[in-house]
C-alpha cells in the first residue's frame, strides 16, 4: 500500500502511522456528555467499503492526513491534509 | 455415528464405505426458539451448549458462507489460559478446562495438544512482569513456571540466546498451553449441535433484523424471513455490519491479522514459542508446517489479506529469534478479520433490544475462547443471566469506563491493541 502525501508525494505505507477513523476530527465539547464522548472515543461505523481515516506521515513531513480508501480492496481514493479538511468542516 | 478405535479399524478393513456426513445441511424453517447468526467456532459452540446444557434444540445457526470458513479456519490454533486481569483470567481458565474435556465431550478428535507454551522475556523488567503474570495464573488455579535462561535452553536449544538487541533472559512456561486442530473444532461442534437437533443453515446471509417495540422478532435472510424471539450475533469481524441492522454502533474496528505456514518439516519445534518483543510466535503443526504470525497490519481492513510490510517484519522477527528456520520455504500466507475492541477484551452481553444478544470483540485471541465463549453465551441467551466466568465482558464498560480490561496495559482506545 502506498499513500500519496500532498506534501511529499507517493510514499510507502511504512512511513505512515495509522490513528483510526476520521471521526476523531470532530472532538466533542468537554461537557457534551457520556454518549457524545463514547461515540468519539469508542463507537465506530467500521464500514466494509469506503472509509475515511487519519494517518500521520510520521517518517516524512509529519503532516496529519485524511485518507479516503476502501477497506475491502485497499484502494486509496484521496489523501488530504487534515488541516485543510478540518478548515472546511469546522 | 460414534467414533471409536474399533470403528476406524472396521472401516479401514471395509474400504471406508461406512462413513456418513458429520452433520445435516438443513433447510431453514419459518420459526425457531433461537437463532445464532454466524457459523464459526463461537456460533457453533454456542449452539452446541444451548442444546446440551439448556435443552434448547429448536434453534438454527445461520451462516452466509460455509461452516467454519472464517477465523476458526484461519487462526494459528493456539490454546492457552495465561491471562492476568480478573475477568479475563477466570474466563480463559474455564475455557481451557472445557478444552481439556472437549474430545470426550464431542466424541471428536480435535487434536488438542498440550505441548506447553513459552513466553520469552529479554530484560529484568520483563522478567518481573512475567513473574507477576505467572503468579496470577497460579492464583487462578492454572499452571505457570518461570524459567531462567538455562531453563529455556533445555526446552528451546535452537534459539539465538545472545542476540544483541533481545538477549534471552528466560521465559514463562505454561505447560497446559498448546494447540488444537482448528477446523476439527468447528466440525466437532457442528456435529454435536446437529446431532441434538440444531439446524445448521449454510449459504444463508442475514440481511436484516426485525425488531418490534424493542423486542427482536426474527431476521431477514437471503433464504427468506425467519422468526425467533432470541437472536445471538456471533460474527467476529463482521460484527459492525450485523449490529448496524439492529441500529447499533459497536466499539469495534475490524483489522487484518496475517498468518504464515512453511512447507512440512520433520519435528523441530515442540512447543508454542512466543516472542512478544518481536511480535512473533510460532508452533509446528502435526503435518510438519511451521505455523507463525505476528501483529496486526494496523489499519482498518476487511481484505482477508495483508500487506508486505508486516510479512517482512514477521520474517525478520523469526530470523532474529531462531535463525535455524531461515531455510524453510513459506508456503502460504493469509489474513483474518479481527474484531478489535478499544481495550483488547471481548464482549458477551445483552443489547438494548430485548432478546438480542451479542458475542464479539475477540480481537486476535478468539480461537482458544471458542469453548468458553459458546458456553457463556449460551448461558446468557438461555437464562438471561451472565455466566460468572464471563460476567465482566459488558458492552457498557466503554460508555461508562467501569470495568475496562486492558490486558496489555497500553490504553483503552482503538489502535493501541
Amino acid at each position: 500500500m502506498r499513500l500519496d502525501c500532498p506534501i511529499c508525494g507517493s510514499r510507502d505505507r511504512r512511513e505512515f502511522y495509522y490513528q483510526g477513523d476520521a471521526v476523531m476530527l470532530a472532538r466533542p465539547a468537554v461537557d457534551a456528555g457520556e454518549a457524545a464522548w463514547d461515540g468519539y472515543v469508542h463507537l465506530r461505523d467500521n464500514p466494509a467499503g469506503q472509509t475515511r481515516d487519519l494517518w500521520q506521515h510520521e517518517a516524512g513531513c509529519g503532516a496529519w492526513l485524511v485518507v479516503t480508501r476502501d477497506t475491502v480492496t485497499h484502494a486509496v481514493f484521496s489523501v488530504q491534509l487534515a488541516s485543510d479538511v478540518k478548515g472546511t468542516t469546522a | 455415528m460414534r467414533f471409536s478405535g474399533l470403528r476406524v479399524l472396521r472401516e479401514g478393513l471395509t474400504g471406508n464405505k461406512g462413513w456418513a456426513p458429520h452433520w445435516r445441511d438443513a433447510e431453514p424453517k419459518a420459526e425457531y426458539d433461537a437463532i445464532i447468526i454466524g457459523g464459526g467456532g463461537h456460533g457453533l459452540s454456542t449452539a452446541y451448549y444451548l442444546a446440551k446444557e439448556h435443552g434448547l434444540t429448536n434453534i438454527a445457526v445461520l451462516e452466509k458462507g460455509y461452516l467454519g470458513g472464517g477465523n476458526v479456519g484461519r487462526n494459528t490454533t493456539i490454546v492457552r489460559a495465561n491471562y492476568f486481569l480478573q475477568g479475563n483470567s477466570e474466563f480463559y481458565s474455564h475455557s481451557l478446562k472445557l478444552w481439556e474435556g472437549l474430545e470426550e465431550d464431542l466424541n471428536y478428535n480435535v487434536m488438542h495438544s498440550q505441548r506447553g507454551l513459552i513466553n520469552l522475556f529479554h530484560s529484568d523488567g520483563q522478567r518481573d512482569a512475567f513473574a507477576r503474570r505467572g503468579n496470577a495464573m497460579i492464583n487462578q488455579g492454572d499452571d505457570a513456571v518461570l524459567l531462567d535462561r538455562d531453563g529455556v535452553r533445555k526446552h528451546l536449544p535452537y534459539l539465538d540466546f545472545d542476540n544483541v538487541r533481545f538477549p534471552i533472559y528466560g521465559g514463562l512456561l505454561h505447560p497446559r498451553g498448546g494447540t488444537a486442530r482448528h477446523d476439527a473444532v468447528a466440525w466437532g461442534y457442528a456435529r454435536g449441535a446437529s446431532d441434538r437437533g440444531v439446524d445448521l443453515v449454510q449459504q444463508c446471509e442475514v440481511t436484516g433484523i426485525d425488531i418490534e417495540n424493542g423486542q427482536v422478532r426474527g431476521v431477514q435472510t437471503t433464504r427468506g424471513a425467519i422468526r425467533a424471539k432470541k437472536v445471538g450475533i456471533v460474527v467476529a469481524g463482521r460484527s459492525g455490519q450485523v449490529a448496524a441492522m439492529a441500529g447499533m454502533r459497536l466499539p469495534i474496528e475490524s483489522h487484518v491479522l496475517q498468518a504464515f505456514v512453511t512447507e512440512g518439516l520433520k519435528p523441530c519445534i515442540d512447543h508454542v514459542v512466543s516472542f512478544g518483543m518481536g511480535h512473533f510466535y510460532i508452533s509446528q503443526s502435526d503435518k510438519g508446517g511451521l505455523v507463525f504470525g505476528g501483529d496486526l497490519d494496523f489499519y482498518a481492513s476487511y481484505a482477508s489479506r495483508g500487506n508486505l510490510p508486516m510479512a517482512e517484519h514477521v520474517m525478520e522477527a523469526g530470523m532474529t529469534l531462531m535463525p535455524m528456520i531461515g531455510k524453510a520455504k513459506v508456503l502460504r500466507s493469509w489474513g483474518g478479520i479481527m474484531d478489535m475492541t478499544p481495550d483488547g477484551s471481548p464482549i458477551i452481553d445483552k443489547t438494548d433490544t430485548k432478546g438480542l444478544f451479542i458475542d464479539c470483540g475477540w480481537c486476535y485471541g478468539g480461537f482458544k475462547a471458542v469453548p468458553g465463549s459458546g458456553f457463556s453465551f449460551a448461558h446468557l441467551m438461555a437464562t438471561g443471566n451472565h455466566h460468572a466466568p464471563a460476567a465482566k465482558y459488558r458492552l457498557d464498560r466503554f460508555r461508562n469506563g467501569v470495568g475496562l480490561m486492558d490486558e496489555e496495559g497500553t490504553g483503552s482506545q482503538h489502535n493501541l491493541h
